[in-house]
């Protein structure tokens, strides 16, 4: 019986995972996006930077969304920006869970004074906006790549994550299994490692796709005021370049629409994803 | 009086229909406190909430319940409202957050009074007397939930659902959540509610039997969806016929000691999936004296004045 | 309740000695040298660079320790001193945040407010009603995770450019000198529309969603769950679960103050609003780093404020907080 257990959660996981029809549209829109930022990229035919076409010219069989005032194919520019954007997006995500595990682990698990002391920087930390502070650090950087600008959207966006995980060990940590593992004399590491955490995998996977959401928009907020990465391109510096140029009162469409259309789709299928994996691993939101 | 037969509520989940009570039958006498008593999901809180509050995904397969000469709509949510509170109350299981956080208890309960039809400031004075009873002081009416013991709810929670006297009352596990000197004090004021005529009957849920010891007049015990034996305490103390109550009394090792595994500790297995249960008898692959008959549903019959049972070897 | 209160005010206090210490530290820490690159910025003749070295390495007080740099910032902040701005010199840049701040308040305050009234109310409708929460979820979810600056993108040029109804750019028409008028008071509200709407529209998203949610949370409770037992009718449960799904809500909007804040910027960017977002925006272009520390001192100031007020609010509208009963 208590074997059996593993199997049949997962066979019934996979089960209500199909079921869902939020998980399916979430996740198929999210790769079409991610299938396109990887091939994306090869199908295009200029540089995206090059004076490649006529100057403003409408969507055409030669330039397939168009061109910016320059002449530049948006097209180009739009493929390797939804590369970098997805990309920080993961990284961003992956570092802002990163952290938001270990101090909230740390912090639930252990307790005491350590706690009370994480909690007051996550506290803080939860206060100061976000993107102020990314505002300053990424107006004194001088060479901004996309590495570090997913490094400094993860360090800024792990609070709340933290805070959620942290609860969610002090309610796990009190549980018998995990009073059985003290008794028998492990180090709290490995039952942090063994115990706890596989025990939370279905809300840290929850916590993940939150934070690849919000690094992909703060991401796309810092590249429109211009602190985006100094080389390269991404979905945001091209709205920032469209904006600046003029392209709203011009009414070049096709240079304005598909790069936010692209991060809101993205945005609102890791969010439809998350609900719908919620109802699956929460029974108690499963329709009947 | 409370008559119920054949009594059958199912849960709906995508697998199909869990059986979760099946054609229960039986009575309970006006002044009678009932124990219900078994394993949980064995459908103890099945049958005592479809008595009140039949949702979804629970689901109204058949039978009939009569309240004092008149047959309850229980199957219709709509209709069972007027029996709701003035007729059948509840004291729930959760009786330590039952109360809105947010309102001062006498606000909520006049608004609570006010939505059925009562008068608040009539019913006012009845209220401090029961309050008095129950050694709450007048100013909890002021109170937030917050500002009260978990011992001090439980007791608000019980005036608050007997307020109306209604003929039955059903206590959903209310002593699981307390410690034993105060289980103690709140079964003892289940048995004066009824001997003050608060309620009529009151079918009290637990899976500690001993608690029953000492208040029930009678104790039924389910298994698997299934009525098991119905008999006075005495009764089911000592002579009990049905192999299932009999290991059930077996497994505490005196009476009055409590047990709190869910599953017995006693009894080898574990009771049937619900959700296509074998058919016959759904103790049999636990009982040590199954035979051939046992393929067939026993029906639950009365052997003597007040004992009925459901097992071929005690007919 | 004092304790509660208490509390809070000693983490903002500690969040504000925080976020100056940050603003402090991150021009003198951060790799890269600012005061050669705003000279290069300006780029002049190598003798006027030398002077210009001076003038800003005095400026920034960087002739002093770093202890005694650290104090100074402090005092200098007390008294109001913010430095003086390289965008608009010689103009201070204590001037330039307050001439903007009217305008962000002009459209936060509606938007902010609006969306969560109108948000919160239709959360609860659809809590009840199929069809509503049918096309509600959809809706909210997409208004959500829209990026503020394509929204007003996509307002600025179906309503501005297109349809022409509604100006795309600046606060008030440059034909006309602000004075007290009413032509110029509907020219200003003219120009307040699309920035409002869309900061309305995306925060109206997410109250929405976070309302619905929370009803269904709270009708699923114990305390409803009691009563409906009781047979309490519908109408009842329905309004203590909205007063209650209210009390997250109103902290929900503390937690989200960071998240507008940035989307006052992106949406002051993309109408020229004259606002701190916009003065980001050109701070950023110009290099201007004073202008860009004062910023981010105002917009802490403003959401520690904001913090406290919902705090306050909090605590009047919540009986626990005000008994004094919870950990938080």
């Amino acid at each position: 019986m208590e074997q059996e257990q593993p199997k049949k959660v997962r066979s019934e996981f996979i089960f209500f995972a199909w079921r869902n029809a939020k998980l399916r549209i979430g996740v198929s829109i999210l790769l079409v996006f991610i299938v396109f930022a990887v091939v994306g990229p090869f199908l295009v035919k200029y540089d995206p930077y090059e004076y490649s076409g006529p100057m403003g010219a409408p969507p055409s069989r030669e330039h397939w969304f168009g061109t910016t005032i320059f002449g530049q194919d948006v097209f180009s520019q739009f493929a390797l920006g939804t590369r970098s954007t997805l990309t920080v997006g993961l990284l961003g995500g992956c570092i802002g869970t990163m952290v938001g595990i270990l101090v909230g682990l740390l912090g639930g698990y252990r307790g005491g004074m350590l706690d009370e002391f994480l909690n007051v920087i996550t506290n803080i930390i939860l206060i100061i906006p976000t993107l102020a502070v990314l505002i300053i650090i990424a107006a004194y950087l001088e060479v901004r790549g996309i590495l570090t600008q997913s490094l400094f959207i993860g360090l800024t966006a792990w609070p709340w994550a933290a805070r959620a995980i942290r609860a969610q060990t002090f309610s796990l940590r009190v549980r018998e299994f995990v009073d059985l593992a003290r008794i028998t004399g492990r180090s709290s590491l490995r039952i942090v490692l063994t115990e706890i955490a596989p025990n939370m995998m279905s809300y840290l996977l929850l916590v993940f796709i939150l934070q690849f959401g919000g690094a992909v928009l703060n991401a796309a907020t810092l590249d429109f005021i211009g602190l985006g990465p100094t080389k390269g391109v991404s979905l945001g510096l091209i709205m920032n370049n469209a904006v600046l140029w003029a392209a709203l009162q011009l009414g070049m469409w096709w240079w304005l629409l598909p790069p936010g259309a692209t991060i809101a789709a993205i945005v609102g299928a890791l969010y439809i994803t998350n609900v719908g994996l919620d109802e699956i691993f929460n029974p108690k939101l499963r329709e009947m | 009086m409370l008559q119920v037969e054949n009594l059958t509520v199912y849960y709906k989940t995508i697998r199909g229909y869990v059986q979760a009570l099946e054609k229960a039958t039986f009575t309970l006498a006006d002044g009678e406190i009932m124990g219900l008593a078994g394993e949980s999901g064995c459908g103890k809180t099945t049958l005592g909430h479809s008595l009140i509050y039949l949702r979804p995904p629970m689901n109204y397969i058949g039978g009939r319940v009569v309240l004092d000469g008149q047959e309850l709509p229980i199957w219709d949510m709509e209709k069972m409202q007027e029996f709701r509170y003035r007729h059948i109350s509840l004291i729930p299981q959760y009786a330590m957050n039952a109360l809105n956080p947010t309102r001062k208890i006498g606000k909520m309960i006049a608004e609570l009074l006010e939505s059925r039809g009562v008068s608040y400031s009539e019913i006012l004075p009845e209220l401090k007397r029961r309050l008095d009873l129950v050694q709450l002081t007048q100013d909890v009416l002021k109170m937030y939930p917050i500002e009260l013991s978990g011992g001090m709810k439980q007791r608000m929670v019980m005036v608050i659902s007997t307020l109306l006297n209604p003929s039955l009352l059903i206590a959903d596990e209310i002593t699981s959540a307390l410690d034993v000197s105060t289980q103690k004090a709140v079964c003892e004021m289940l048995v004066e509610f009824r001997d003050r005529g608060f309620v009529k009957s009151t079918i009290i849920i637990t899976h500690d039997i001993s608690i029953l010891y000492q208040i029930a007049d009678s104790i039924m015990v389910m298994y698997a969806g299934q009525l098991s034996e119905k008999a006075p305490t005495e009764v089911v103390f000592q002579d009990p016929r049905h192999p299932y109550t009999r290991m059930l009394i077996g497994s505490l090792p005196k009476v009055g000691v409590r047990y709190q595994e869910e599953r017995l500790r006693g009894i080898p297995g574990s009771p049937p999936q619900l959700l296509n249960p074998p058919p016959g008898c759904r103790f049999r692959d636990r009982c040590p004296v199954a035979f051939g008959r046992c393929t067939e549903v026993p029906p639950f019959l009365e052997i003597s004045p007040g004992h009925s049972v459901a097992c071929w070897r005690a007919f | 309740m004092g304790r509660y209160l208490g509390r809070k005010l000693l983490i903002y206090a500690l969040t504000f000695f925080l976020a100056v210490t940050i603003d402090w530290m991150i021009p003198r820490f951060m790799p890269g040298d600012p005061v050669s690159l705003m000279i290069a910025r300006i780029g002049t003749r190598p003798e006027a660079a030398e002077v210009l070295r001076g003038y800003f390495i005095q400026a920034f007080g960087l002739d002093v320790p770093l202890w005694q740099q650290y104090l100074n910032f402090w005092k200098a902040l007390f008294q109001g001193d913010l430095g003086v701005s390289i965008w608009l010199y010689p103009q201070p840049v204590i001037k330039i945040i307050q001439r903007a701040i009217p305008y962000d308040l002009f459209i936060l305050l509606p938007a902010i407010l609006l969306s969560w009234f109108a948000g919160n109310h239709v959360g609860a409708l659809a809590a009840r009603a199929r069809w509503l929460d049918n096309t509600l979820l959809p809706v909210g979810y997409l208004l959500t995770a829209t990026p503020y600056m394509w929204l007003a993108i996509l307002l600025a040029w179906s309503l501005g450019n297109v349809a022409g109804v509604f100006p795309i750019a600046g606060a008030y028409s440059f034909s006309i000198r602000p004075h007290l008028s009413l032509r110029f008071i509907l020219d200003l509200l003219h120009h307040w529309f699309l920035p409002f709407l869309s900061l309305f529209l995306v925060m109206f998203g997410g109250w929405a969603i976070g309302m619905r949610n929370m009803i269904i949370y709270e009708m699923e409770s114990d305390y409803s769950r009691y009563l409906e037992a009781l047979g309490t009718p519908q109408k009842l449960i329905r309004k203590y679960a909205f007063r209650n799904a209210m009390l997250p809500q109103i902290t929900g909007l503390a937690l989200q103050l960071g998240g507008i804040v940035a989307g006052a910027v992106a949406t002051e960017v993309v109408f020229a609003y004259p606002g701190i977002g916009y003065i980001i925006l050109n701070a950023v272009q110009n290099q201007d780093y004073f202008l860009l520390q004062g910023c981010f001192l105002f917009i802490i100031i403003g959401v520690l404020l904001a913090n406290f007020l919902i705090d306050i609010v909090y605590v009047i509208v919540d009986p626990r907080t005000r008994l004094g009963m919870t950990g938080e």
